[in-house]
This record gives structure tokens, sequence and C-alpha cells, in this order.
């Protein structure tokens, strides 16, 4: 019966029909093999350990807004190259024709669940989603016509930080968004930040610890400092939750953790609660 | 003022042994001074002190990075890398020094905000970035002037001013340059070459419309003449405070908010120079 069982477990391995040749992915987190199909399906969750995957802007509009009601602004920005570091104008280029973005985030008005909102999706994709010269003018638009309309806003944060190959231009736009954040605030606007996978450095000393709900997806990232410079810093090994958003919770810098599937209708109601509504813009 | 150095070189010189630091520039540039201490939150952060002094007649609020001048020094106020507490007692001090209309003078010294476990515990993220906005709609004048290194997100927590001025040799940067090399080419061993394509200088700041003044330091460098390096910046402080004092300060606060709203470099409609295919 064992040697069934053997067999059985041979015939598997060396099995080379479709159903094993399906490809699959591992988990960034808890290492599981996961389908590839199950995995989109699941819109980038491990179903073993619950970590929020990364989204393209596009995947995020798609499951967050109501079906076409998303209008981009500001589109076809794209960085100069302030400090004249070699290579990123190529670099750059490379980038939008692989992922059809103009930079690291997409700005622009939609519904949710029939309720108007500015919004930001940063994209980890570009550059790590970091932070220059574009992404801090669309966002700093994004409150300023948010504070101008009475709308609120919704950010999407995805970053490693700042922008080295901007140089010192890229530091600036954490005052300028964070300037622009406070501007929407003192009148009176709603701001929710959404925090993913990794949220951390100039991103998160800035517009994303700023919201006045700050909402995490499960397991991601999120710290100011880098893993590996704390590290190195303090010469020992961190324990594998640091800087997670359990553990951004724990410490009491995280409002809710909420996970994907419900992330569209909590953000519905807390927009609801906040007295905002259907507008035509 | 000096012949021309290249960054590198004036980074040595801001490492330099011997550089004056806060300590050495209060008694010389302020009559009276009364150190503040503790955020009222946590602790008393020693890597930024802040008080009340004098600058001519009027009182004013100082709040400084503290960089120590040997090393037992440099391990009391731990190398000038502030934890979130010293951010947040800076700005308990500010709001302080509003609502007694009193200008806020920050003087930046630092390589950058603390790296470490506690750091990520307390929330320097959060420290840093509500510093940013807060001082944005501050309303008292303030102005910021780099002593040495501005080291990232850890030096603009106390550079949001009506007017940013730099010593001559002193640098402002999105990272320490050895982390640049660190991060873009893996190889922290490439420090001078990245620390001279950066753009750190303070006539770079100028001309990126980061900084507006440069003040002169003596020959070879701020430590060869206390006193002359004093009286520059206690001469354009005496120049500046009363300036910005006089204006309304709604102008004050939108000139504020302008200053940083219009850096950055892009273009829109850009027409993209596609090669394409056969």
């Amino acid at each position: 019966m064992l040697e069934d069982f053997f067999n059985v477990v041979k015939k598997r391995f060396n099995d080379t029909s479709d159903d094993d040749a399906r490809p699959t992915v591992k988990c960034p987190r808890c290492q599981s093999p996961i389908l590839q199909e199950r995995y989109e399906e699941l819109h980038r969750v491990c179903p073993f350990c619950n970590y929020h995957g990364r989204l393209s802007a596009q995947e995020r509009i798609s499951i967050t807004f109501d079906k076409d009601s998303f209008h981009e602004i500001n589109a076809d920005m794209i960085s100069a190259d302030p400090i004249e570091f070699p290579e990123y104008p190529e670099k750059q280029q490379e980038l939008r024709d692989i992922t059809g973005l103009s930079d690291a985030v997409v700005t622009g008005v939609g519904k949710i669940k029939g309720i108007t909102t500015v919004a930001g999706i940063m994209d980890s994709r570009y550059m790590m989603g970091s932070m220059g010269s574009v992404v801090g003018e669309k966002i700093t638009r994004a409150f300023e016509y948010a504070a101008e309309n009475k709308l609120p806003v919704i950010l999407f944060t995805a970053s490693g930080g700042a922008r080295m190959q901007e140089g010192i231009v890229s530091l600036m736009q954490m005052a300028k968004t964070s300037g622009a954040v406070k501007l929407h605030s003192d009148a009176g606007g709603f701001y929710i930040t959404v925090l993913t996978d990794p949220t951390t450095g100039g991103v998160t000393a800035s517009f994303a610890s700023l919201g006045d709900i700050i909402i995490a997806e499960p397991k991601i990232l999120i710290g100011f400092a880098g893993r590996r410079v704390i590290e190195s810093t303090i010469r020992q090994r961190l324990p594998e939750d640091f800087q997670l958003a359990e553990f951004m919770q724990e410490k009491g810098f995280i409002d809710m953790i909420v996970d994907r599937k419900k992330m569209r209708s909590v953000l519905a109601h807390l927009l609801e609660l906040h007295g905002c509504s259907a507008k035509e813009v | 003022m000096d012949e021309k150095k290249t960054a590198w070189e004036r980074l040595k010189l801001v490492h330099t042994k011997g550089r004056p630091t806060i300590r050495d520039y209060i008694p010389l540039i302020f009559d009276e001074f009364y150190e503040m201490h503790g955020d009222r939150l946590y602790g008393d952060d020693k890597a930024i002190i802040g008080g009340i002094a004098r600058l001519d007649q009027t009182p004013v609020t100082v709040i400084a990075q503290v960089k120590g001048r040997d090393i037992n020094e440099n391990k009391a106020c731990n190398f000038a890398m502030p934890l979130p507490e010293g951010y947040r007692k800076a700005l308990r001090l500010a709001k302080q020094a509003e609502k007694f209309h009193r200008p806020v003078i920050c003087f930046i010294d630092t390589p950058g905000a603390y790296a470490g476990i506690e750091a990520e515990e307390r929330g320097q993220g959060e420290a840093i970035a509500k510093n940013i906005a807060e001082f944005m709609t501050l309303r008292t004048p303030v102005i910021s002037i780099v002593l040495g290194e501005g080291g990232s997100g850890g030096a603009l927590a106390l550079g949001v001013c009506d007017e940013l001025a730099m010593l001559e040799n002193a640098q402002y940067s999105v990272v320490s340059p050895r982390g640049f090399a660190s991060i873009l080419w893996k190889d922290a061993s490439r420090e001078e070459e990245a620390c001279n394509i950066m753009r750190i200088t303070a006539e770079d700041m100028v001309r990126l419309g980061v900084a507006e003044t440069i003040i002169e330091e003596p020959l070879g460098g701020a430590h060869n003449d206390l006193d002359k390096i004093s009286e520059n910046i206690k001469e354009y402080l005496s120049l500046k405070i009363p300036e910005k004092c006089k204006k309304d300060i709604d102008v004050l606060l939108k000139e504020r908010y302008t200053k940083f709203r219009k850096i950055g470099e892009f273009t829109e409609h850009p027409v993209l120079p596609r090669i394409s295919g056969e």
C-alpha cells in the first residue's frame, strides 16, 4: 500500500500534464509557492499568509473605482533631468515604454460606490515608486484641486522613497507635497492614506504619514529607514515582523489594517461618514 | 571667499576636526540663551537642542542640530542624528514661538535622522512629516541655516522656512554621498564620485531654488576664524529677521508655500521622440 502511495507521488512528480506545468509564483513574505493564476484571481493576495502583493496602478484603479469612473489628470507630465544625472532620461524612457506610465504616480478623479474622490495611485514598477519632480507635482496638484473643489483625497502609497537621480530636488518634493496636504486639511478636506507595499523613506516622512485616517494592507512593509540600513547601523539582525503593517499598528501609527477584498467598501463607508457624496466635476 | 572647490573638497572641510558647531556659535551670535528640554511625550533628544535667545534686542526661538566636537560629545549627541523625540521637541518649541510671536531660527547640521529600531518604533517618518507640514503654516517667521551637513529628511524637518542660507562650504543632499553610492551603485566606496555629481554645494542650492543666501566663510573654512564666521552669521540674521518680522504674516506664509511649490523640473505635453520599428 505504501508502495502504491509512493508510485502516486512519483507519478505526480514526473507528470508533465498541463496541471503541473502551470506557472507558480513564490509569496515574497512566506515563500510559499502559489499558482500564478490563483494569485492573480486573488488580486495578488497570498492565500497562505495574507501578504498583500504589489499591484500596478491600473489594477488598483480597476478594483477600487466604479467602472469607467476614473479620469486621469496631468497624464502627460514627464520629468526633466534637474541634476543632469547620467542616463536618467534614457532610463525613464525605457520605463515609460515598459509600463505605459509617465512616472510613478497616476492621479485623477473617480467614484467609489458613487462617491466622488480625488485619488493618487503609486506604482512601484516605475523606479520603485520613488518621488521626483513629477510625483511631487502631481500629488501637489491633486491636493490643490481637491481643496478648490471641496473633494476628499485618497492616496495609495507605494514607494522606496526619494528619487536619488533628482538629488535635492526630490527631497524638496516632501515639503511641496506636505504643504499641499496641509492646505487641503486646513480647508477642511478629508484625506485617507492607504499604505501598500512598500511605503518607505521620504514618502513615509511626508504625505503618507499625514492622512486623517491611515489604512494599511496586511503584511506590507512600512518604515522610514530601510531594513539593511538599520541592520548595518546596529549590527544585528532585525526580527521578521519588524516594520510590517501589523507591527506599525501595534506601535500606534496605523488606524486600521484592511483586506484588499474589503477595501472598496471600507473606503466608501469612510467617505460617507465624512459627508462626501457624488459630485460632477 | 575661497576659490572654487569641488563638492568633495568641501565635504572634507565640513568633516574637519574643529569645524565649529552650534555650541560654539550660540554665545557669539546671541546675547542670552535659555535651553528648553523635552518633547513632553517621550524624552529629551540630545541631537537637537532648542531654547529662547535674544538676537540684538529681539527674543527668538533657536532650534539646532548638535554635532560633537570630540568623540565623547558625539556619543552624547548621537553624532547629530535625531530621534523622533528630537523632531517633536523642535515642533513643540516652534509652536511656543508661534504663540508668543517669536521668530524661529533653525540651524541644520546632521548626516540624517537616526536609522535604528527605536526610531522606527517611535515613528521617525511621522515625526518628520509632521514637522514639515506644520512648519509650512507656522504663523511666525522661520529662517534656516545649514552649518555643515544637511542630510536628507532629517535636515528638511528643520528646513521648511521663509529663507534658507548655506554656509559657504555646507552641503544639503537627499542622502549622504556614501548612502547615494551604496543605493545606486551598490558600492559605498564610490563616495567621492557620488559627491561630485549629486549637486550638493551651496551654489547648487541657490541655482536650484533651494537656498537664497550663501554666508561667506573665512579663508580655508569656518574653523580658521570662529569670530569672523559667527559675525557673518549674525550679520545675516540681524538683517533678515527684522525684514521677515515686518511682513504681513499671511503674505509671508503664501511666499513660504510658493518657495517650495515651485521646486521641481518637468515638462507637459511632451513630444516624445519615438524610434518606431520598421
